[in-house]
């Protein structure tokens, strides 16, 4: 029980550019490669099924196995993530849209629409998102629209506090002043001279959005809301290969779930990495 | 800085807040309600054949017909919200078409279920993050520091239900120590509570284990942040003990926006619960929500979402007044 500061061990820690970022550059840049180059590599018929080589277990032919139609888990799970990365980002777009514009008038209106608005965030937030995305799908019947919609109906909230925040913050800013000033409208101030310093924080939130949209994507598949049953995505597969997990092939369940946890997880240390250097508070104790 | 408050007059102002918070909860409701139902009403499904089922093929045109006029599909929208709510707000809460029965006894039946699994897991995540996340402050940049916050990171990329699969591969299935699903054993006659809390070890620890990344982390820079505060450099300074000032002085500060932390969390818990539910086909909301989904029941699906709106708003409110009965600066009379 020595001095509770700890300089020395704090700066060690925090050192940027560490052992963590390299691994997952190299993760998330194989796992993407692999997904982008599968179906050159390993080109593969979705429906086709081998039942003569139903739950193989892991072997250098299958990597992974196969599942309870006999399809290479491996391969099949490349694919699938594929569409999940795939479905994620399009969705996380879309929320950012939806975010953005919401942010972006309440911001710069203010007034009782900016309370209003803001209303609205804290509803929705308050609301428990997967319930939410369920009873979206389950109305809007499951296919590829509905969760998209599904998705960014309930992940466009922290884009459009950003944006709001941000534009808050800058509107006193001097140079804001000197454009007004200077004769600028109301449009030319938010395009020209607000909107290009919201853009980074606006990509950054939406990068970050990107696995929690998959996440979203892969529960409702799980459940069996999500992409159609033939469609490869993880979390069809994770739900498929539940079948299999009761007999002990639990290959066909778990290396799916493991290459999203893989993907996603080093995304996640990556925008965490940029957040930190985005954010001076954050930028000063880096370099302690 | 204000003069200090008694316990007392801080808690005058409770009704004051209770009612605030009233004022905006019913417009919350107001406006989910109604956005579920303008989404019930763009779904392309038809009620009447839903409720006739496979006979809808068979059943005339005239029958289907009748159906809806009794009840009142074809109305304008607004008047068939406000006989929804009327109905609700009598505690009529409609027909489960997907299982068949009214849609208060699915909920008097499982919502139990979920209350357990839910509250057992949040104490669990309470009690394990405080420990946890004080000890990984108290060395922060050691070992167990570095490694509780890679394995919270790691903890936090993975879906619950993955988790789920892989503890009853292992626990289950590998090791055979626990059931790998249901509430009893299938040759049980009733619900003997040694017999269900055996089931529920594996659930709830996955729950618990699912939603601790983000308690353990918030409780490890909270309690890091207020070891450097004045007054707890000053405790060091006096020569107290290590063990008194991290319980005693850093701890105390530290826990006090956990609260609000529990309160905006609770969606997020509920979610995972509908998850593991599914996982380990447990009788309680979640799996009953699936099912709704899966048959575009619309009663009993609006009838969970705003049941969990009602008591997540709840949870809220009892966490402000908890804040404001342990915090003596924050004043709810403001």
């Amino acid at each position: 029980m020595t001095d509770l500061a700890l300089p020395a061990r704090v700066r060690r820690l925090r050192r940027p550019g560490s052992v963590g970022t390299t691994v997952a550059v190299v993760v998330l840049a194989g796992v993407v490669a692999a997904a982008l180059l599968a179906p050159i590599l390993w080109p593969l018929d979705q429906s086709a099924v081998d039942l003569s080589r139903t739950r193989l277990a892991p072997s250098p032919e299958h990597l992974a196995g196969t599942d309870d139609l006999g399809r290479d888990v491996a391969v099949r799970s490349l694919y699938g993530l594929r569409v999940s990365l795939l479905v994620g980002a399009v969705a996380a777009l879309v929320a950012a849209v939806i975010g953005g514009l919401v942010g972006a008038v309440a911001g710069s209106v203010g007034g009782w629409v900016d309370r209003a608005l803001m209303r609205v965030v804290d509803t929705v937030a308050a609301l428990p998102h997967l319930l939410l995305g369920i009873f979206i799908v389950a109305m809007l019947r499951p296919s590829l629209g509905a969760v998209i919609a599904s998705i960014a109906l309930t992940h466009w909230l922290s884009t459009a506090r950003i944006v709001r925040s941000e534009l808050l913050s800058l509107r006193n800013r001097p140079f804001v002043d000197a454009a007004i000033s200077g004769g600028a409208g109301r449009v030319r101030v938010l395009t020209r001279h607000l909107l290009p310093h919201v853009l980074p924080r606006l990509a950054l939130a939406t990068t970050l959005m990107v696995p929690h949209a998959v996440w979203h994507e892969t529960a409702l598949s799980f459940l069996g809301l999500g992409l159609p049953p033939h469609l490869a995505s993880i979390g069809n597969m994770i739900n498929d290969g539940q079948r299999s997990l009761l007999t002990g092939a639990w290959w066909a369940s778990i290396v799916p779930g493991l290459l999203l946890v893989a993907a996603t997880l080093a995304l996640a240390v990556l925008t965490g990495r940029w957040r930190d250097r985005l954010d001076p508070r954050v930028r000063a104790e880096l370099h302690l | 800085m204000t003069a200090p408050v008694t316990g007392r007059r801080r808690l005058a102002g409770a009704g004051v807040v209770v009612r605030r918070r009233l004022l905006v909860a019913v417009p919350v409701l107001a406006a989910t309600s109604m956005g579920m139902f303008a989404l019930g009403a763009a779904s392309p499904i038809d009620p009447a054949q839903q409720y006739a089922g496979a006979a809808a093929f068979t059943t005339s045109e005239e029958n289907l017909a009748q159906i809806r006029a009794n009840w009142g599909v074809d109305d304008p929208l607004p008047v068939q919200y406000a006989r929804w709510i009327g109905n609700l707000l009598r505690g009529d809460l409609g027909w489960s078409t997907s299982r068949h029965e009214p849609v208060t006894s699915v909920l008097a039946a499982r919502a139990g279920w979920t209350l357990l699994l839910v509250g057992t897991a949040l104490a669990l995540v309470l009690v394990a993050s405080v420990l946890l996340g004080t000890l990984a402050a108290y060395r922060r940049g050691g070992w167990f520091d570095r490694a509780l916050r890679a394995v919270a990171y790691a903890v936090q990329s993975m879906p619950v239900f993955w988790i789920g699969l892989a503890a009853i591969a292992v626990f289950a299935l590998s090791l055979g120590w626990l059931p790998a699903g249901g509430l009893t054993d299938i040759t049980a006659t009733g619900t003997d509570p040694a017999d269900v809390a055996r089931h529920l070890v594996l659930p709830v620890t996955v729950l618990a284990i699912s939603q601790a990344p983000w308690f353990v982390l918030f409780v490890r820079d909270a309690v890091a942040e207020s070891l450097r505060d004045d007054h707890v450099l000053a405790a060091r300074a006096r020569g107290l003990p290590g063990r008194v000032v991290l319980f005693g002085h850093a701890l105390r500060t530290a826990l006090l926006p956990f609260l609000t932390l529990v309160g905006t969390h609770l969606p997020e818990l509920v979610g995972g619960a509908v998850l593991v539910e599914t996982v380990f086909s447990l009788p309680g909301l979640g799996a009953v929500t699936v099912e709704a989904a899966l048959g575009a029941d619309f009663p009993l699906l609006a009838a969970t979402t705003l049941a969990t709106t009602v008591v997540v708003l709840t949870a809220n409110l009892l966490t402000d007044l908890a804040y404001a009965a342990a915090d003596p600066r924050v004043r709810l009379d403001d």
